[in-house]
């Protein structure tokens, strides 16, 4: 399917030699497909649309009224033949192009796994690909390297012909995370996380940024995406450690105050459950987390005093029996509320210290007996 | 299209116009309001999917069971769907020329769907009180969103009820005014639909579900 | 830069005070002087030739479709000139900072440009301009007499101009919106947009959307119910077809709008949790709602000019539309697709293949019809004898540029090919391509050609001509460049960039932003100059292009009653069937004519609920209050009056007819 690289040039030139079309002439083999992909969706449809340019054209001129020698039908108005042609051409030509559209979406799927590294080069069977947890922040990216321990601010860096796997979300609104040269790109939104696969092919400094507009600090959202060979890789890596300042939430939450052109950081290490954390919108703990939410709606809702006590369920996702634990949160509750009709809830009683714990940070809640106020 | 199948001049303009005014116009309202019905069908329609995309994202707070009191529900269904049966005596007394049955249907149909809003109300502040406000969850939102768009609906009807009432006592059964008696009727059954809609996939499939 | 403070509330003046106004920003106080000063001349002009009792009495308070279609267009001219202010200073600010300069415009006052650029654009703009068309002709076309609920056209009109002047209050009192054209959550909602920005945006739409619904009930049954004796379906004019696909596509899809709208301002005022990231909300869900109701609209707004270029293609080329039928089931079936495409806006939020695919065939599948007209056009043209006037000039440059736009449309419709496009300046110069390419084109040539029928005198070709020549130069230079742009990866809605590499397309974009405007200004010019020579370009005959639909066979300008016999069709293309047969008008034996008596109770009733919109965005809830209740109290009033129409006696029909024949003989003894 390769189309040779002549052929691209050749569609290119006209558009201007000398200008970085990144777009067609990208440096990664999914956005060398997705290029590909513009140019013969082009060619088929250029089967029809040169004709009919061409065809307005010759009409034009040749009917022209003062053009006596033409000739003129007035009441021509119809012809069967003609009209199955205008219907059919159309027709055979979008249906090759959906042909076409069904194969490469499936193929080019950002969420599945990568076929190969590149057009010559099928991936191995055992491959690893590298996991990078992309967080668009107002207005700024966060790259979290789970597998090195390390994260850094607006600069990006991964080994060319390594499977990337991106694991994406935002901390804020909604953005698209997008290296042209790379591959395609795919919404960033908050409380829930969207995926790319895609693989850089040549060494490189390349422009990341969002491509979704995203507020007052937008245009400055960049980044760079550097392709290294391993080596350089490692040395990047050792980079990040050297600044020796962790990403727990603490610096979560400050990194997360809205700036404009924030500078490239580094952090050394990452705390093991922030993503977890971020991607569930409660890095700072005062909130519930989302699966832990989704969690008691899945199961029925945590009834009205859920309103008030949403922290209560803290932790029932990575429970072994959500439902059990619910159902005693809830009785218990119902019991509580029968014993004394005035006056604070107590769970007294239920083993709150094992039920409660929420990965992470709660001292408060797993000291023992706690009394949950309705007025929180 | 030769010369010769040509109408003559003379057949291309009416003549005596065929008494348009009247009978057209009515069918034109008539028709007007159903695409009018339409749309706002479509307004309940976004809402219903509103619902049915967020109705179960409780953010571990109350659900439906936790909320709804089926039997007042039931109580202020049969008020809404005897409030369409009474509009359809008043239509039928309409049909008769008789204006005096006409405005006492009227008048029987609007107290139930005084009563239908009161109830609804009532189930309102209850919830409120209850802490189970629209800002506590997606779910509380798209219910109350809901709920409350055909409450308010029901309440222009309620008013429009009470003008019509007024321009019958005015005017009598004129064209106008049955056309008018017919729109409501119209309005009437629809929002009886609706609240058909809304009593089995919010509250029946919350309830038993 | 810091924005006023928002949250500050008084009972009496809602958000209101005095540091809302924009002093501080020079941009924004040169204009308002700017409007300030033209809109006062405008003002003391009206005054001094004494014009208020006049527009009022025969224009505002006017249920007379035509008027109101002129009116339509009108708002969109006047609007046209402020969103396209707003593009160049986005053009001139990108150059500038492409080049390497810092620009002129901080971002906080950008952003509020390209929301209010592409919001005017579309409901303030193209809407309308195809609604005043369908106005204007379409009860011409099919011999009525006036739509089939005239006071609510009025309504509708001043409920569209009510928006419009929300808009354009939020230029001077407090700012616009800064969360797009479509205003995704949660951005546009209130964590991200404490200011009164989107409730600008929201009420203004609010209010035009139920004007436009309103428009769009009332032309569907316009269309059903009042079409002259004899026009089936399949003999009424293209464009009628048009018009009705268009209203129905309104009628069922600007509900969607209002009720997505109403969810957006209940999570903003109450706090709900619809969109938001919290709670349980999902912003997914707006982004579906809202294209739901989007991607129809492209085709409320192209559908009509479809229509517009059918009837000029035909009229121009002396010859009747080839496929008459198959133009009638394209539109149809363009109709009836546009609803299963919305998904292909946001094939990079990962729907997965089977759901991206879908959406990216149905959407492609949209071309086969359109390419079906295109052919269509094109064989109407072939074998005619085609007259170079100027509406001709804009149909075969649309015909050239919107095959164009029509091709980067479906290359963006392939899902992967879009993952690269998508939010690029590829895809503004694509939906440009077929808004500049189709639907102003289509607008300039409708102008053109239904003007004399408007106002009974040409438009001066020359300066039409300058005009085309200027758009077109302009669009091909204006959008080119942001094709290049997009595939060299930049983004749209950007007011930065690093290093110069962009500088020469930007600099090239920007003149053919300047050629456009001239192509505007040659517009404004050649309709001056038209009304200075109105007497040379006169049109007595009604009939100045040879046309053939019912619209040219009554006067230019058309009596209020529009006939004086309604019409009866027995062909497509009945006035040219009606010329054929040595049609002759009816001289006498008149007969009453039943018409509908003005009122100012639209005007009126739309100005109250301005009023309502306003207190509601800056939260002044007493006057929100009473201007509700007020509205309500005088729709209520309304209903009271029985007296809202009258009969037309014969010896008036008799007079202005008499007047029509003296002016025709006149025109026939001079040839």
């Amino acid at each position: 399917m390769r189309i040779p690289k002549s052929a691209l040039l050749l569609a290119a030139a006209p558009l201007l030699s000398g200008c970085n079309l990144v777009v067609m002439n990208p440096s990664g083999d999914v956005a060398s497909q997705q290029a590909q992909l513009i140019i013969y969706s082009t060619i088929l449809m250029l089967i029809v649309v040169l004709p009919v340019m061409a065809l307005t054209i010759i009409f034009a001129i040749k009917y022209r009224s003062s053009n006596e020698k033409a000739e003129y039908k007035p009441d021509w108005n119809h012809s069967t033949s003609l009209e199955i042609v205008i219907w059919t051409v159309p027709m055979a030509i979008i249906m090759c192009l959906a042909g076409l559209t069904w194969v490469a979406t499936h193929r080019l799927e950002p969420y599945a796994p990568l076929q190969r590294i590149s057009g010559d080069k099928m991936i191995e069977e055992d491959h690893e690909p590298l996991v990078v947890q992309v967080v668009a922040m107002d207005w700024k990216w966060l790259f979290i390297y789970p597998e090195q321990g390390v994260a850094a601010v607006n600069e990006l860096a991964a080994p060319v012909d390594r499977p990337i796997k991106f694991e994406i979300t935002s901390s804020t609104v909604m953005n698209s995370f997008f290296v042209p040269a790379l591959a395609g790109q795919i919404y960033a939104m908050a409380g829930m996380q969207t995926e790319l696969n895609a693989v850089i092919n040549e060494e490189g400094v390349y422009d990341g940024f969002s491509a979704n507009y995203s507020g007052a600090g937008f245009s400055h959202m960049r980044f760079k995406f550097h392709g290294v060979d391993e080596a350089g890789f490692e040395d990047w890596v050792e980079k990040a450690r050297e600044n020796e300042q962790p990403l727990d939430r603490t610096a979560f939450l400050k990194l997360d105050e809205p700036s404009i052109a924030n500078p490239v950081a580094y952090y050394s290490s990452v705390d093991p459950e922030l993503w977890n954390a971020v991607i569930n919108l409660c890095v700072d703990s005062n909130d519930l987390c989302q699966n832990d939410m989704m969690m008691v709606d899945a199961l029925g809702g945590g009834g009205l005093e859920g309103i008030h006590l949403r922290d209560v369920f803290a932790g029932i996702c990575s429970a072994g029996n959500p439902s059990g634990m619910l159902s005693r949160i809830r009785e218990n509750r119902v019991t509580a509320r029968a014993d004394e009709s005035e006056g604070p809830l107590s769970l007294s009683g239920i083993d709150i210290a094992g039920i409660l714990k929420r990965p992470g940070d709660t001292p408060d809640l797993a000291d023992g007996n706690v009394n949950l106020n309705t007025d929180k | 299209m030769s010369n010769a199948t040509l109408p003559a001049p003379q057949d291309f303009y009416v003549r005596q116009e065929p008494h348009e005014g009247e009978h057209h116009h009515e069918t034109g309202t008539m028709l007007g309001f159903w695409i009018y019905l339409m749309s706002d069908c479509l307004i309940f329609g976004t809402l219903f999917a509103t619902y049915a995309v967020l109705g179960r994202n409780f953010a571990a707070g109350p659900s439906p069971a936790d909320l709804f009191e089926l039997d007042m529900i039931l109580v202020s269904t049969f008020m809404l769907l005897f409030s369409s049966i009474t509009y359809g005596f008043s239509v039928i007394r309409m049909d008769k020329g008789d204006l005096k049955g006409t405005m006492i249907w009227l008048v029987v149909t609007g107290l139930f769907g005084l009563a239908f809003l009161g109830l609804e109300i009532k189930e309102f502040t209850h919830l409120w009180h209850l802490g189970a406000t629209p800002m506590a969850s997606a779910f509380l939102s798209s219910f109350y969103t809901l709920v409350g768009t055909h409450g308010l609906h029901v309440t222009a009807g309620c008013i429009w009820l009470v003008v019509l009432l007024a321009q019958l006592k005015i005017h009598g059964l004129t064209h106008e005014n049955k056309r008018r008696m017919m729109c409501l009727s119209m309005f009437w059954h629809f929002l009886d639909l609706i609240w058909i809609g809304v009593f089995s996939f919010v509250y029946l499939a919350g309830v038993l579900v | 830069m810091a924005a006023a403070d928002y949250s500050r509330w008084d009972p009496l003046f809602g958000k209101l005070s005095w540091d809302i106004f924009p002093f501080h920003e020079p941009v924004v106080l040169v204009t308002f002087i700017g409007v300030v000063v033209g809109g006062l001349a405008v003002l003391g002009t009206l005054t001094y030739f004494r014009l208020w009792g006049y527009l009022w009495k025969e224009w505002f308070t006017s249920i007379d479709h035509k008027k109101i279609g002129i009116m339509y267009m009108v708002l969109a001219l006047i609007m046209l000139v402020r969103g396209f202010a707003d593009a160049l200073l986005m053009r001139v600010q990108q150059a500038w900072t492409a080049s390497g300069g810092d620009g002129y415009l901080v971002p906080h006052h950008y952003d509020q440009i390209f929301t209010a650029h592409g919001m005017i654009m579309i409901f303030f703009v193209a809407m309308p301009f195809v609604t005043g068309l369908m106005n204007f002709v379409m009860p011409l076309q099919i011999g009525a007499r006036d739509v089939a609920f005239p006071f609510l056209n009025n309504f509708s009109f001043w409920m569209t101009v009510s928006g419009a002047v929300l808009v354009m209050i939020s230029l001077f009192v407090g700012e616009f919106s800064t969360a797009g054209w479509l205003a995704y959550p949660p951005l546009s909602g209130i964590q991200f947009s404490p200011s009164v920005g989107v409730d600008y945006y929201i009420w203004a739409l609010q209010i035009a959307g139920i004007g436009t619904t309103l428009s769009g009930i009332n032309l569907v049954v316009t269309i059903v119910k009042m079409r002259a004796p004899g026009m089936t379906y399949m003999k009424m004019p293209v464009f009628c077809w048009t018009a009705l696909c268009t209203n129905i596509l309104i009628v069922a899809t600007f509900p969607i709008l209002t009720a997505t709208l109403v969810l957006l301002s209940l999570d903003r005022y109450l706090g709900m949790h619809f969109f938001t990231n919290e709670l349980g909300g999902n912003p997914m869900m707006y982004v579906n709602l809202i294209w739901i109701w989007g991607h129809p609209e492209v085709y409320i707004l192209i559908l009509p000019i479809f229509g517009v270029f059918s009837e000029i293609v035909s009229t121009f080329s002396g010859k009747r539309l080839f496929g008459y039928t198959s133009m009638v089931y394209a539109t149809a079936v363009i109709t009836i697709l546009s609803y299963i495409v919305w998904l292909h806006h946001f094939f990079t939020m990962g729907a997965g293949a089977n759901v991206n695919s879908f959406f990216g065939i149905t959407t492609m599948v949209i071309s086969i019809p359109t390419g079906a007209k295109m052919f269509n056009w094109l064989f109407t043209i072939y074998k005619g004898r085609i007259k170079f006037e100027v509406p001709m000039y804009w149909t075969l440059g649309f015909m050239l540029t919107f095959v164009i736009g029509g091709m980067t449309g479906v290359m963006l419709a392939v899902p992967p090919a879009d993952y690269v496009l998508h939010n690029s300046l590829f895809l503004i110069a694509h939906f440009h391509n077929v808004i500049i390419g189709g639907v102003v084109f289509g607008v300039f040539a409708a102008m053109t050609y239904w003007f004399p029928k408007a106002f009974g005198f040409r438009l001066a070709p020359f300066w039409g001509k300058v005009s085309f020549w200027c758009w077109l130069i302009g669009f091909y230079l204006a959008f080119m460049p942001l094709y290049v742009l997009g595939l060299m990866g930049v983004t749209r809605r950007l007011s930065q960039f690093e290093g110069t590499a962009y500088s020469i397309y930007f600099v090239v974009a920007l003149i053919g932003a300047l050629f456009v405007a001239a192509g505007i200004a040659a517009f404004l010019i050649q309709i001056v100059v038209s009304v200075r020579n109105r007497e040379a370009l006169r049109d007595t005959t009604g009939d100045p292009w040879n046309g053939r639909t019912l619209e040219w066979s009554t006067s230019s300008p058309p009596p209020y009653y529009n006939f004086a016999f309604t019409p009866r069709v027995h062909d497509i293309d009945s006035w040219w069937q009606m010329k054929q047969a040595g049609y002759e008008r009816p001289f006498d034996r008149f007969e009453p004519i039943h018409m509908p008596r003005y009122t100012s109770t639209g005007i009126i009733l739309a100005g109250i609920i301005t009023v309502l919109g306003f207190a509601l965005i800056w939260h002044i809830w007493w006057l929100a209050a009473v201007t509700f209740v007020v509205a309500i109290a005088y729709a209520i009033d309304h209903t009271f009056n029985y007296d809202r129409d009258y009969y037309v006696q014969p010896d008036e029909v008799a007079g202005i007819e008499a007047e029509r024949t003296k002016l025709l003989a006149a025109e026939a003894a001079s040839k």
